[in-house]
């Protein structure tokens, strides 16, 4: 699994690696996780708000979001 | 608008320290604790409100609504867009890149930029809590005026080449946006009303503090002169030395209020308004990573100079009432 969190250094975006990265290690689910923060690269996934969460290069979340939030949507991928 | 049981119990408790608000330190107390009580309650009602709706119209959904708009109409709504979007100047850039990239043109996103920092759903809470009505109505009318005429006129100046070429190269995908329920929706709102009261709250205590002393120790009528309606530089002086202050729209609203008990103009404290927190050297900055240096002077001209008109136009309305 490939999970890249779009964002540019914003507290939130760093919240939102965490939680990505503590939720692969509960589920043991092998994922590489990527920070995007240039703005070239975020906008070519046309998200106009950060941090979004990018499963398999397809954005799945826009936005703050909670733990189980993050762990539904890694689950469902 | 004033709570009464708010105001007694503050007098109350005042009273329990020996501090009776016939003194003016009594009443700059008074008048800081009130009005930070008041503001703060307002903003957390209103904010989860608008912040709810607000989960229906993401920047993504308003890309779509304002590709299909050009002209004056197409920066009547970028304008608009600057009013309920999220006023972190973190996301301005994306938010930049994702109007531009796909087309809107650039009149229409510069609208949105202008208008985004002088009018907010908190701005509008604080205005209506803080003034008449009708100061609040037409402030918010000229603040989304001002990123229309503004956007306008850059539309017309043909700036593209200004704008840095990469924005231009980018390949926009088009988005699915993401489908929310409704306990997403609450649970945004919730995280919005609290990272905007964390982003927003010490702007105004601060505001309201020096308010509150400009309430107490400023002699009243002492600005007529200075400042007052009938000084024709006053609006043009107070928006110049406005311009390189910096602060929240929030934290602008307390002081202005007290100025113009004090005698200013309501439209010079009005330009006051809108130009410490229109353009500031943080935005500039952000905004330098997309555009070039000329069209940043030129943005900082025209909305400068919108800013100095709606002064005058607000002392004439304002008088004539």
């Amino acid at each position: 699994m490939n999970i890249k969190i779009l964002g540019g250094g914003c507290p939130n975006c760093i919240l939102l690696y965490n939680n990505a990265a503590a939720v692969c290690r509960e589920l043991e689910i092998d994922a590489v996780i990527e920070k995007v923060v240039e703005y070239e690269k975020i906008s070519e996934y046309g998200v106009m708000s950060t941090p979004a969460l990018v499963i398999n290069e397809k954005v799945v979340g826009i936005g703050r979001m909670k733990y189980k939030k993050v762990k539904e949507l890694i689950k469902n991928a | 608008m004033i709570i009464k049981p708010l105001d007694d119990a503050i007098i109350w408790f005042l009273n329990l320290f020996n501090i009776s608000i016939e003194t003016k330190f009594g009443l700059s107390i008074h008048f800081f604790i009130y009005d930070t009580i008041q503001i703060t309650l307002l903003l957390v009602i209103m904010i989860l409100l608008i912040s709810y709706l607000r989960s229906y119209f993401p920047p993504e959904r308003t890309k779509l609504i304002l590709e299909k708009f050009k002209g004056i109409i197409g920066n009547f709504f970028g304008s608009i867009l600057g009013v309920i979007s999220p006023f972190c100047s973190c996301s301005s850039i994306p938010i930049f890149i994702g109007l531009v990239s796909s087309g809107v043109p650039l009149g229409i996103t510069f609208s949105f930029l202008i208008t985004s920092p002088i009018v907010n759903e908190a701005a509008i809470v604080m205005l209506f809590s803080t003034f008449d009505y009708k100061i609040a109505i037409l402030y918010i009318f000229f603040g989304i005026m001002v990123g229309i005429i503004g956007g306008f006129i850059i539309d017309k100046l043909k700036l593209e080449k200004y704008v840095e070429g990469f924005v231009y190269e980018i390949k926009n995908k088009n988005i699915i946006i993401p489908s929310m329920t409704q306990i997403d929706r609450l649970n945004f709102a919730k995280q919005e009303t609290l990272d905007i009261l964390k982003r927003v709250y010490k702007w105004i205590v601060a505001g309201v503090f020096v308010g509150s002393a400009i309430h107490g120790w400023v002699p009243d009528d002492y600005l007529v002169d200075i400042a007052g309606p009938n000084n024709p530089f006053a609006v043009i002086i107070v928006t110049i030395l406005a311009v390189p202050l910096y602060s929240n729209v929030l934290g602008t609203i307390p002081i202005a209020n007290a100025l113009i008990d004090k005698g200013m103009g309501v439209g010079t404290a009005m330009s006051f308004m809108m130009a410490t927190t229109a353009l500031s050297l943080p935005e500039m900055m952000i905004l330098r990573k997309v555009i070039k240096p000329k069209l940043i002077w030129i943005f900082i001209a025209i909305t400068t100079s919108g800013i100095i008109i709606i002064g005058y136009l607000f002392n004439f309305i304002i008088g004539g009432i």
